[in-house]
This record gives structure tokens, C-alpha cells and sequence, in this order.
């Protein structure tokens, strides 16, 4: 026990020493090439409560203060959900120099009432290029509000070890996929787990299915309010979606659980996969599946002639417009998006998840590389920030209750689609 | 006016007139900047559209519009089923009154432990409402809740759960709540009873009352006044029911256990809220009627006074 314990000691202090070490030697010759050091107090408010990404923050602040030793950090991390609704007033008065926030159309309000700064030029610099690929998600009206700091991949996860023993392998098509789920059902195992209690989760099946069967464009296009719910294209997507309600693939009385609540069903076998995003796997991993038994797919084709499309949130990191440091502000978006604190950040030890530096690297983990394999080279269709950040808000308030009450009254169709289109019609007139 | 009375200063010669407006002062004052001016301010903002941050747009009355489905349009849906919830609750938690007085009259004996069953009966209310929707939320699973274990000895099944299927979703949490408002109940009952003349009770025995017409006749006339405050409570606490909602079932299944409060807190204050004015206007109608129980209740409480002057 006590060696395990210095062991462990050993390989902390190793560990945080290192990576002082190499953070110093990234932001060393950014600063020398500023030609004057970083003074004064830089004023961050996170969102990153829980506790890894709790410990990679402070991290984060401790090796940039070790870098700039003149400026004074002064960090408040605040619980991920209530910073959802406190934004707006830590935005209003005084703002702090750098927040957490979301990407895509998550940004729109503070953007529109002109809290965020406009960080365009820090997006023109050639160290920048690297992020090319989340640019899109962080631009509104031709400009960039912020900076990305990880996303993870959703897909469809797994039981290796039921799919063997029924001989089944990964889909491709959504013929397989219907497949595959038959087979499961006929031996009495759910296909999909899922919990709708949150609605959020709804949304997800809804992402990929409507950009499965009608594509990206069309997806964005109907999340800008630009496409009527009523549409036979719409129809068509829910006609899929039904085909899996209507077989029973999904378990019962999902809209009793919250995400976690549907876990133990694929823990215990009783569900042989769940349409999710990678941040799953670490409580899937806690329930005691091994990776022998868990893997993971890319959601199958539906109609071949549309590109994947995949749902890939990303967090983020602005500066407030009233900021008072906007030089050091600016140096820590700098300093976070490098490729060696993101390689660093989004190891497996620390969130587990994707860097958006494109010269990082992945964690030895295989399902940060399955994703990330996904996300740059099958990934084609575009990205999406998933259901409730592509839609405006209210939309995708009205719109996930009405995808959850589909996915247990299936026959309501009409009358959600109607109600789905009046919200519409009220809010993007 | 006498020579003396002008010598005299100011506050001295009006002091009897003031002197109960200084005390007041405090308390109007803070009753005015944290009641009377926000009422104000939401009646004010109910009639812009406004998301909290920006500028507010005069919109006239037409968040009200929409609510009501004045004109072309249809009355607001949410609306509608979170109105008729109110309803429910309002009727249904009055069940605590009945239930509370019968708990009460079953506990005022005197036998041995009686303090400890008296307490563990007022216990639900002690606990925080939170842990009362947790507690319900796991009875109701489906599966694997007690509930739903009892209910299929009898061969019945809820699709859904009782808090996953719209029909029951309600009453189901009705349930829970009636839970620590009888309790409530039970308390006020139980010091009522206290409070009851044992002369009374005595000379009516020797009139040869008892049982139902003892009860109906000599004890409730005298609970009257814990009658009326068990009434108002279970009223504005039926109200405001929101926690146990929160927690329970999160307004779902697709919206179908909202009530005024939740849906007001969803349009102005929730994650894809901030649709100030609107969730105002909702405020506003909460108001109103709110506001029709409160005046029915100081007119009563005016008219008992009177009565007993």
C-alpha cells in the first residue's frame, strides 16, 4: 500500500513537473516575440466544475501564471449547469477578462448583445491555422467570438461481447443496422438504450438520423428555421426513426431516466448499445466493461448520397467585450489552444477527450482515436454542435420535448410536427 | 393654541401622530423595494420582449396575446395544460386537510411513545422537499419500484410509470406532495385540539353526543381557526408547487406535469430560456390568481374579527 502510494506520488509530481515544463518551452517564445511580459490581473470564470476537468483548469492557471510570474490569475470556477443561466449577469457589470462558454449558435445571444469581443485578428495569426477545422463553429456573422478547447466524438457505443455472441459485426447501412437490431431483439435484448428524461438525448438520435437521411445542408438549413417541420423531408426522417420505435429497439420507459439511469441496461446486457457521446465512456468504463467488451461504430448510412455528418460539441473559451486585460486574455487563448497543452488537456488522464489543434496528439485510448480517425478523414458532411446548439434556443426547447414525446407516442406525429412548425414560424419571422 | 404647545418642538407636538410611522417605516420600506416595486416591474416587463440582456421592445399586450390565443392565434398549449395542473393541485392537495385532521385525532391520545409517533409522523415535513420527490421518484420506477411491484399484484400496469406516462404523471406527484402537507396539517390540527374546551366536550357527552356527531358538532366548530390556516397553506402551498415537479419529472413527460410557476421559471430563468417577457406575463396571470384566494382570505379574516368584536 505505502509503495503504491509513493509510487503514485512519484508519477504526480513527475507528471505536473513535465508538464510545466513543456508548457514552458511552447509559450517561452510567444512571449519573447510579444517583446513585453504580461502584467496586471486577468480575471477567468470557468464552467469546468466537475472534477477532472476542475483539475485540468487550475492546471492550466497555475502553469500560464508560471509562465507570465508578473500576472496576478485570479480564477472562479462555477458549476457547469448554473454557469447555463449565470453568464449573463457575470457578463453584464464587470466582466472578467476570459469565460467558458459553448460554440455555434450557443453564442448567438452574447454575440448579438455584444459581450463577447470580436477575437478575428488572434484567428488571422498562422498559429491558428491548426484550428481550421472548428473555425466554422466559432464564426457568426463572419467573425470569431472565441476559441475552442476540446470536443469529443458521438457514436454509437457498444457490447463487443453481445454483438459476437449473436455473430453480429459493426453496420454500415442502415439495412444492417435494422438487421442487427432484429437479430438482438429476437434473443430478448434491447438494441439501444437511451434516457429521455433531459430530452437532450432525443436530440442526438434526431441529429444523426436527419442528417443520415437528408444531409448536413439540409440539417443546418432546418436549424436556421430556414426549412418548414412539415416538410416531407422532415417526414422522411422520422418515417426512419419510426421503422427502430416501431420494432421496440429502444428500451421501455426511457422518459423515467436521465442519461446516467440508463446506463446500468447496457451495463447489464440487457441493451446492447447507446447512441452517445464519448464522455460516456469513462462512467461506462466505471460500471465495469472492459474494452474488450465495449467498442464503438460511426452511426451507418441511411441515404448513400449524402457525406457523414457527425455531432461533435466543442467547448470553449471567449473574452468578454468589457474585459480590462485584453493582452493577457488573448495570450491564454493563445496558450490553450497550442498543440502541447491541448495534447496535454485532453489526455486520457486528464478530460479525455479531442484536441482542436490539428498538430496534437491523440491519447493512446481507442476510442479518442476511433473518433478522431472519424472526425478528420469520414467526417465529410460537416460537423454539427448537436440539437441544442445548432437550434435557437427556444427551438430546440419546444423541439426536443416534441422528439421525446415521439419516441413514446410515435402516432403523435402530425401534431407535434404542427407544433414543432408554429414555434418555428413565431420565432424565425 | 396655547404659548406652551408652540414652545414645544415639532416631533413633540405631533409625536403620537408619527410615532407609529417611524416604526413602520422599516417594514413598509423593505415590503416596498422587494414586493411592491418588483410587482410592479414584472407587470411593466410583461408587456416588452426581452431576453435580459438587450434592449426590451415594447410589444404591447402581445405576450398576452399569445397566452390567451386572443385574436388568430391558438391559446398558448403550455399554457393551457400548466392552467389545468394548477387546477388539479388546487382541488387534490386539499385532500391534506381532511387526512391531516384524522391523523391529528388518532394521535391525541395519551399512551406511551405517543411524542415519538407524533414526531415521526410530522417528519416528511421536516425534510426538504427535494429529498420527497427523490424518495417518490424512486417508489414510481417502473420495474423495479415498490409501487410498481404492489400494483402488479393486482395485475395492474402503467405504461410508461406512473411519472413517465402523461396521464398519471400529475397525480402522481400530487401524491408525493400530499405527503408532508398532511403532516402540515396534522400539526396545526394537533395544537388546535390543545386548545379545545374539555368543559365543552364533557357537558356535550352528558347530552349523549359522541362518535361522529361529537366530532361533527363540538370538536370542528372549535378547530375553526386551524381549519382556516390549514386552508391557506395547502392553498398557496399548491400554488407554488415546484420543487417536487423539478425534481420529479422536470415538467415532462413532453410537458405534461407543468403548472403556472414551472412554466414561467422555464420560459424566463432555464437553460434555453430567457424570454423575459413573456415568462412575466405568465407571472402577471400567477398573480391574479393568486391574488383571488389572498383578498378571499383577509375578507374572511375581516369578517371574523368583526364578528368577534
Amino acid at each position: 500500500m505505502k509503495e503504491a502510494y509513493w509510487e503514485d506520488t512519484m508519477h504526480s509530481i513527475l507528471k505536473t513537473s513535465l508538464a510545466t515544463l513543456v508548457a514552458a518551452g511552447v509559450t517561452a517564445s510567444s512571449a519573447f516575440a510579444d517583446g513585453h511580459a504580461l502584467s496586471g490581473e486577468l480575471k477567468i470564470i470557468s464552467d469546468m466544475s466537475n472534477p477532472a476537468p476542475r483539475a485540468v483548469m487550475e492546471g492550466l492557471v497555475e502553469d500560464f501564471g508560471a509562465l507570465h510570474p508578473e500576472l496576478e490569475i485570479d480564477l472562479t470556477i462555477v458549476d457547469r449547469e448554473a454557469w447555463k443561466t449565470q453568464i449573463r449577469n457575470a457578463l453584464g457589470a464587470n466582466p472578467p477578462d476570459v469565460v467558458n462558454w459553448y460554440a455555434a449558435n450557443r453564442m448567438r445571444p452574447y454575440v448579438d448583445a455584444g459581450l463577447f469581443a470580436d477575437i478575428s485578428d488572434l484567428w488571422a495569426e498562422p498559429e491558428f491555422e491548426a484550428l481550421a477545422s472548428t473555425k466554422g463553429a466559432m464564426t457568426l456573422d463572419d467573425k470569431q467570438w472565441g476559441v475552442p478547447y476540446t470536443y469529443y466524438q458521438w457514436g454509437v457505443y457498444y457490447r463487443k461481447d453481445i454483438f459476437d455472441q449473436y455473430g453480429l459485426s459493426e453496420p454500415t447501412t442502415w439495412e444492417e443496422e435494422v438487421a442487427n437490431c432484429q437479430t438482438l431483439l429476437d434473443n430478448g435484448v434491447k438494441c439501444y438504450t437511451i434516457g429521455t428524461k433531459f430530452l437532450w438525448t432525443a436530440g442526438g438520435w434526431f441529429d444523426y438520423i436527419n442528417s443520415r437521411t437528408n444531409g448536413y445542408d439540409f440539417h443546418i438549413a432546418l436549424a436556421r428555421g430556414e426549412i418548414e417541420w412539415t416538410d416531407d423531408r422532415v417526414r422522411q426522417t422520422f418515417a426512419n426513426w419510426r421503422q427502430l420505435i416501431d420494432m421496440g429497439a429502444f428500451i421501455d420507459d426511457h422518459q423515467n431516466f436521465s442519461w446516467q439511469e440508463a446506463l446500468p441496461f447496457m451495463l447489464n446486457g440487457e441493451a446492447a448499445s447507446y447512441l452517445m457521446g464519448n464522455f460516456a465512456v469513462a462512467a461506462m468504463r466505471d460500471g465495469g466493461l472492459t474494452d474488450d467488451q465495449l467498442d464503438f461504430y460511426q452511426f451507418p448510412v441511411i441515404n448513400p448520397d449524402v457525406d457523414y455528418a457527425e455531432d461533435a460539441p466543442t467547448d470553449t473559451f471567449h473574452i468578454a467585450s468589457g474585459a480590462q486585460n485584453v493582452d493577457a486574455a488573448k495570450e491564454f487563448l493563445r496558450f490553450v489552444t497550442s498543440a502541447e497543452v491541448q495534447t496535454e488537456i485532453n489526455g486520457g488522464e486528464a478530460l479525455g477527450q479531442l484536441p482542436v489543434n490539428a498538430n496534437a496528439s491523440i491519447d493512446n485510448d481507442k476510442f479518442l482515436e476511433q473518433g478522431f480517425e472519424m472526425l478528420s478523414s469520414n467526417a465529410n458532411g460537416g460537423i454539427m454542435q448537436f440539437f441544442d446548439r445548432d437550434f435557437s434556443a427556444e427551438m430546440a426547447s419546444v423541439g426536443m420535448e416534441g422528439l421525446q414525446e415521439f419516441m413514446v407516442f410515435p402516432d403523435n406525429l402530425e401534431d407535434i410536427l404542427a407544433r414543432l412548425e408554429e414555434t418555428r414560424q413565431r420565432i424565425y419571422q | 393654541m396655547s404659548s406652551a404647545d408652540t414652545n414645544r418642538g415639532w416631533y413633540k407636538r405631533n409625536e403620537i401622530a408619527i410615532t407609529p410611522w417611524l416604526f413602520l417605516l422599516p417594514a413598509m420600506l423593505f415590503f416596498a423595494v422587494y414586493v411592491i416595486i418588483p410587482i410592479g416591474q414584472s407587470f411593466w416587463i410583461s408587456f416588452h420582449q426581452w431576453d435580459g440582456l438587450g434592449d426590451k421592445t415594447w410589444v404591447g399586450t402581445a405576450n398576452y396575446e399569445r397566452l390567451l390565443g386572443i385574436g388568430d392565434q391558438n391559446v398558448d398549449r403550455k399554457f393551457e395544460v400548466s392552467f389545468w395542473n394548477n387546477l388539479r393541485w388546487l382541488v387534490l392537495y386539499l385532500l391534506a386537510i381532511p387526512a391531516g385532521l384524522f391523523i391529528a385525532l388518532f394521535l391525541n391520545q395519551t399512551v406511551f411513545g405517543i411524542r415519538l409517533y407524533k414526531s415521526l409522523f410530522f417528519f416528511p415535513f421536516v425534510i426538504s422537499q427535494v429529498v420527497v420527490g427523490l424518495v417518490f421518484s424512486w417508489f414510481y420506477l417502473p420495474n423495479d419500484g415498490l409501487f410498481d411491484v404492489i400494483t402488479g399484484w393486482f395485475g395492474i400496469d402503467v405504461s410508461g410509470g406512473v411519472l413517465g406516462n402523461p396521464n398519471t404523471a400529475t397525480y402522481g406527484i400530487i401524491a408525493a406532495g400530499l405527503w408532508p402537507q398532511t403532516a402540515y396539517c396534522m400539526i396545526l390540527y394537533l395544537t388546535g385540539l390543545n386548545a379545545v374546551d374539555p368543559e365543552q366536550v364533557e357537558a356535550a357527552r352528558l347530552d349523549g353526543a359522541k362518535g361522529r356527531k361529537m366530532l361533527w358538532y363540538v370538536i370542528l366548530p372549535q378547530l375553526k381557526p386551524a381549519t382556516f390556516i390549514a386552508f391557506v397553506v395547502t392553498i398557496i402551498g399548491a400554488l407554488r408547487s415546484f420543487d417536487l415537479i423539478s425534481v420529479m419529472t422536470n415538467g415532462g413527460p413532453f410537458g405534461s406535469t407543468r403548472v403556472l410557476s414551472f412554466y414561467m421559471f422555464e420560459e424566463s430563468l432555464s437553460e434555453f430560456g430567457f424570454r423575459m417577457g413573456y415568462g412575466a406575463a405568465i407571472a402577471v396571470v400567477l398573480f391574479f390568481i393568486m391574488l383571488g384566494f389572498i383578498v378571499y382570505f383577509l375578507w374572511s379574516m375581516y369578517q371574523d374579527e368583526k364578528g368577534a368584536r
